[in-house]
């Protein structure tokens, strides 16, 4: 199938001619149903404009209820409305067209430019708003129309320019009536200044006469120019140009003072001349007209006389929320009633429309003030029935009924032959009907409210805001069979599975056929009743759904037969959707298996936390029960928590210990232990090994017996693959080879280097590295080599043994755990941050005796800056080692950083020994008072303390200043990560929205919908990164055959 | 190409643009099973397909070195 493309969307207006023709039937009736309780006819609840009732058929399309979509019927006004929506439009539609001809107020040169420019817009598919916006602006400030006026010829010509504006104005329009012309035609002069004119007499370049030309109409007016020419001389500069009938020499004379024009009749104008800004600005011009030549000069733009003998426009005033009133000559007001607003409206000519930003084929203005109101179907406005049997109908068509009672009681009155004002007052109230049927919610106007005082919903207010129908029912997605609540942990479930509260079991449905093999466990099922296992509904065979209640399901049990359906509870073992917002990857929605549980949380293996990203300090999950088999089976297939262990993003394991997993499996395999035979069970307990290897050799007890051990290594080794070869460096690992040492393997001190021979752990400590979430080796070795159900099963193990090794000694860290010895103490305020501060002194000295060298490429100051920064963190490094020293391996605290379960041993050097420099945009802080940060500070104090450096640890507690310094750079990181997280998901929500249809093919393009090709190979070298091997890059699909 | 200018094809960051011949198109084509159409487009415009003198309707072969896979093809069709 090709697919369809949706080239664009058109808004228009719905014409009164558009609105009769679509409309099925005419409303005249304000009632709704007659006392039989049925409809009446040509009311507002017509059958013809749809039917809303079971059983009854459509008289338009004689569809039943649900077949028929409804119809539109129409309302014919008794007179023009002013539609709410549009007002604001009408009013600078009215200030910007002539009140005569009805054209828009702009110059011809202007209407060009601007429609050119609209032109451009549209070419351009961008917006016309600001181009439509600057017309009407420009259109309003024209007082008088020079549309209207223009068909007449004046002989003018002994007009000179010693008469003052009013004597050509009446002389102007005297010659007017002589030939003919109406006398309500004024006349209108404007000259910029009363006798004096200026142009601009721009110098020309070159020998341009096609430049000089449009100079010589845009300056002077002059639009008869044929040929021009430049001659210069040393003396002058000098112009001819020749023309129809004259030939004209415009001189500038060599000083540079005088512009001479001269005409071939001999008449000569002289000009002084003020040189600005490489332009010469001439004064007091004068020009003395004749002839035709006269009334053309005075009408051109450039010219300081306009003649308009157009129109007069009279100032429109708009009186919320829908009067609009015109401002004649004497400062009178004279209401414009929807009548004379459409009347000048309909004026506008269809050429003009492009100017006010609208199409001629789908909008004319006039269809902004109702004539005729169209009825919306009662499929979309349906009457709900209450329990007493009493009809209740939707606020539209209470609005409804309004329009059409005003409406017949002022076609009554008009031809009754009512006066005036009483007319005018239904207008009114007419016009507030359909205001408000329109929108409920205008500034000025009092709300329609329904018998009980609340403000009707309207036609507006289905649309508006969070619960209308774009933010509430379009973009606003519900969906069922699903459920929300909080998280907790249970390392006790499989990592695939979710713990699900009974409570939320018994709500969650799947529907199960009926068929022979599970006919007797289903209508065990229902026989159950209201208690769990149990079934909320029953679908027979004749699609009749029935609830299953406390009193029918022993019937129902027994009737249940084949083809019928049950919606049963959630069982365990169903599959289920769970996910956690935001879901910013794939794995936040995997697919678990239902484990019903009792309490009211959703139960969730914590290694599955760094998919989802989530922890348990109150997050909340969804879960989504999939309800057709083939929803089932790919989720299964694709979704399953263990088919995504591998991340897609970087291609190790997401899944993975966490903490405590982390710490116990670090204790368990540090170092060789013997354990006996009560200690192994112990530790292996809950873990999935058949047969205990034989143990690695026996001790002597303390009775002389001979007792079998075995090693904690060989503990390990028996939740690995038996074929498993693997090593690799941990987490542990010092980096001695970067160092330039060697890398003494099996024989590391710190047992960095792992070694698995046949499934055997030979040496090396499992951490991070090995068995850790976004690391774990071992994990991804198995997942590749022994797939994904061995990988699920070794976590699994992994976690189960880990637990079982930190109970066997308890594991805890507490205030006391950041102690160190006094000596310690002393060693870090000593050798540490006193000889830091010392070295900061002597570098602030050599820098105020001008000794200090600068870096390459740093000024003085920077440098001084980087070296002082530089000492001072190595002040805190060497604090931590001190710290590290005397804490020992043994410490939790170095226990937990070093096997990578939690924090790092920053944290802990800044708990126990010192907190160090604190900075803002990487600087030391330096602002705050004039010269210095705090006020007891001396004023271009460079010192550690002045700028911030915290040399107290956590755990003895923050001096005043430090705790502000503190506060100081914490702020910092707080704002920065409130910004990076909005900047970057928008980034991320951008980024899905342009690639969210690419595909990768089977032939390893990437296409996009229409099956173009975006990529010739994904990500340019065809690889998966979930699918490739480590440190190694193997095609997605090498070859492209098939 | 105005005189004292460099080319702007010998710029590092211009990947290397060549016009393929119909017996290539067509193979090339034959491969993905694609319809010219279906390829990526370039505009005649570019500065680079000015300076390379492909014609509406070309298709050149764009071989730009690959952080992840060395070096990359890429194929484009010349469009107004």
């Amino acid at each position: 199938m090709r697919t369809k493309r949706i080239q664009g969307l058109k808004f228009g207006l719905l014409s009164p001619k558009e609105i009769r023709k679509m409309s099925a039937a005419k409303v005249i009736t304000a009632d709704t149903y007659g006392e039989d309780g049925f409809p009446i006819e040509l009311g507002l609840v017509n059958q013809r404009l749809g039917v809303i009732d079971p059983g009854l058929r459509c008289k338009t399309c004689g569809g039943r209820m649900g077949e028929c979509p409804g119809h539109f019927g129409h309302i014919e006004l008794a007179a023009p409305v002013m539609h709410i929506g549009y007002v604001k439009l009408i009013y600078k539609m009215l200030s910007a067209t002539c009140r005569k001809c009805g054209k828009v107020l702009l110059e011809e040169e202007d209407r060009q430019h601007f429609l050119y420019e609209i032109g451009q817009q549209r070419e351009r598919q961008a917006g016309v708003g600001e181009v439509v916006k600057l017309i009407f602006k420009e259109a309003a400030k024209k007082d008088v129309c020079m549309h209207c006026g223009e068909s007449f010829s004046v002989n003018a010509e002994d007009l000179s320019e010693s008469l003052k504006n009013e004597e050509i104005s009446n002389e102007l329009k005297k010659r007017l009536e002589e030939q003919g012309y109406s006398l309500t035609k004024t006349v209108h002069i404007k000259r910029s200044l009363d006798d004096k004119c200026i142009f601009n007499w721009r110098e020309v370049p070159g020998n341009d006469s096609e430049l000089l030309r449009s100079y010589l109409i845009d300056d002077f007016g002059i639009a008869w120019v044929k040929n021009a020419e430049i001659s210069k001389t040393q003396k002058d500069k000098r112009l001819t140009f020749s023309a129809d009938k004259h030939v004209v020499e415009i001189t500038l004379s060599a000083k540079r003072d005088k512009i001479s024009i001269e005409f071939e009749d001999g008449r000569t104008y002289e000009q002084p001349v003020k040189k600005t800004a490489g332009k010469l600005n001439v004064h007091n011009y004068k020009w003395t007209i004749t002839d035709e030549e006269k009334i053309y000069i005075l009408r051109r733009k450039g010219l300081e006389l306009t003649v308009y003998c157009g129109e007069r426009k009279r100032q429109i005033k708009y009186d919320k929320p829908t009067t609009y009133k015109e401002i004649d000559e004497d400062g009178k007001e004279r209401r414009l009633m929807p009548t004379d607003v459409r009347e000048r409206l309909e004026r506008i000519p269809d050429e003009d429309l492009a100017l006010l930003g609208m199409d001629a084929k789908s909008a004319r203005p006039e269809w902004m003030v109702l004539t005729v109101l169209p009825v919306p179907p009662v499929t979309a406005r349906p009457s709900i029935t209450l329990e007493s049997g009493q009809r209740s109908e939707d606020d539209i068509t209470h609005k409804l009924v309004d329009i059409i009672r005003i409406n017949q009681r002022f076609m009554e009155n008009r031809d009754a032959g009512a006066p005036q004002l009483i007319i005018e007052d239904l207008w009114e109230l007419l016009q507030y009907h359909i205001s408000t049927y329109f929108d409920n919610d205008i500034a000025g106007v009092p709300p329609a409210r329904h018998r009980s005082g609340r403000p009707l919903k309207t036609m507006a207010q289905r649309l508006k805001g969070k619960e209308g129908r774009f933010r509430g029912s379009l973009s606003g997605k519900r969906v069922n069979f699903s459920a929300r609540t909080v998280i907790s942990p249970d390392p006790d479930i499989d990592i695939g599975e979710v713990g699900v509260p009974e409570e939320i079991a018994k709500e969650l449905t799947i529907t199960v056929n009926v068929i022979e093999r599970n006919l007797k466990l289903l209508s065990e099922t229902v026989g159950h009743g209201g208690k769990y296992p149990g079934a909320n509904y029953v679908r027979r065979a004749d699609g009749k759904k029935v609830k299953v209640t406390d009193t029918n399901y022993e019937t129902l049990s027994e009737e249940l037969s084949l083809g019928w359906k049950v919606e049963r509870h959630l069982v365990d073992g169903d599959i289920v959707l769970f996910n956690r917002q935001p879901s910013l990857h794939r794995l936040s929605i995997m697919a678990h298996y239902v484990r019903v549980m009792p309490g009211k949380t959703f139960r969730l293996n914590p290694s599955v936390c760094p998919p989802y990203n989530a922890d348990y300090d109150g997050d909340e999950m969804n879960l989504h029960v999939l309800q057709t088999e083939e929803a089932r089976a790919e989720a299964k297939i694709l979704m399953a928590v263990q088919r995504n262990i591998i991340s897609p993003r970087f291609g190790r394991p997401i899944i993975g210990g966490i903490h405590d997993y982390i710490t116990g499996i670090f204790l368990l395999t540090r170092g060789v232990k013997k354990l006996e035979k009560e200690a192994v069970l112990d530790i292996l307990d809950n873990v999935d090994i058949d047969v205990l290897d034989e143990p690695a050799g026996t001790s002597i007890s303390s009775t002389y017996e001979k007792v079998p051990y075995w090693t904690n290594k060989q503990i390990f080794s028996m939740i690995l693959p038996k074929d498993l070869n693997l090593n690799f460096r941990g987490k542990v690992c010092e980096k001695c080879i970067e160092k330039g040492l060697t890398c003494e393997k099996e024989q590391c001190p710190h047992e960095a280097y792992v070694l698995i021979k046949n499934g055997k752990l030979i040496s090396g400590v499992i951490d991070e590295a090995a068995v850790g979430s976004f690391k774990g080796l071992i994990i991804d070795r198995i997942f590749r080599h022994y797939g994904e159900v061995a990988s699920k099963e070794f976590i699994k193990n992994t976690s189960r043994l880990a637990i079982n090794a930190i109970l066997r000694t308890g594991f805890s860290f507490g205030i006391s755990d950041e102690d160190i010895p006094t000596e310690g103490k002393d060693q870090i305020r000593e050798d540490a941050v006193h000889e830091a501060e010392k070295k900061v002194d002597a570098l602030i000295m050599a820098y105020e005796a001008e000794e200090l060298e600068a870096l390459p490429g740093r000024t003085l100051e920077e440098s001084l800056e980087l070296l002082i920064m530089q000492s001072l963190g190595s002040a805190r490094d060497e604090a931590g080692d001190i710290a590290e020293r005397h804490l020992g391996i043994e410490n939790p605290g170095v226990l937990m950083a070093k096997s990578g379960a939690r924090g790092s041993l920053l944290n802990l050097t800044q708990m126990t020994a010192c907190v160090g420099q604190q900075s803002v945009r990487g600087e030391r802080i330096s602002r705050g008072y004039q010269k210095r940060t705090l006020p007891h500070f001396k004023p271009d104090d460079r010192s550690a303390d002045a700028r911030g450096f915290v040399r107290a640890s956590f755990k003895d507690g923050l001096s005043p200043a430090e705790y502000f310094f503190h506060a100081v750079g914490g702020r910092e990181a707080l704002v920065d990560t409130a910004v990076r997280t909005s900047q970057s998901g928008y980034f991320q929500r951008r980024l899905i929205n342009a690639l969210q249809d690419l595909e990768v093919k089977y032939d390893g393009t990437v296409r996009e919908t229409r099956d173009t090709v975006v990529q010739f190979k994904y990500g340019e070298d065809g690889v998966d990164p979930s699918k490739k091997r480590r440190r190694e890059s193997c095609g997605y699909r090498q070859d492209n055959k098939g | 190409m105005k005189k004292g200018n460099v080319s702007i094809l010998e710029h590092e960051s211009v990947p290397i643009h060549e016009i393929i011949t119909t017996e290539e198109l067509n193979a090339l084509l034959n491969k993905y099973k694609i319809r010219r159409e279906q390829l990526p487009k370039i505009k005649s415009t570019d500065p680079v397909i000015k300076e390379i003198n492909a014609e509406l309707g070309d298709v050149v072969e764009i071989r730009r070195s690959s952080r992840t896979a060395g070096t990359a093809l890429s194929y484009r069709l010349v469009i107004k």
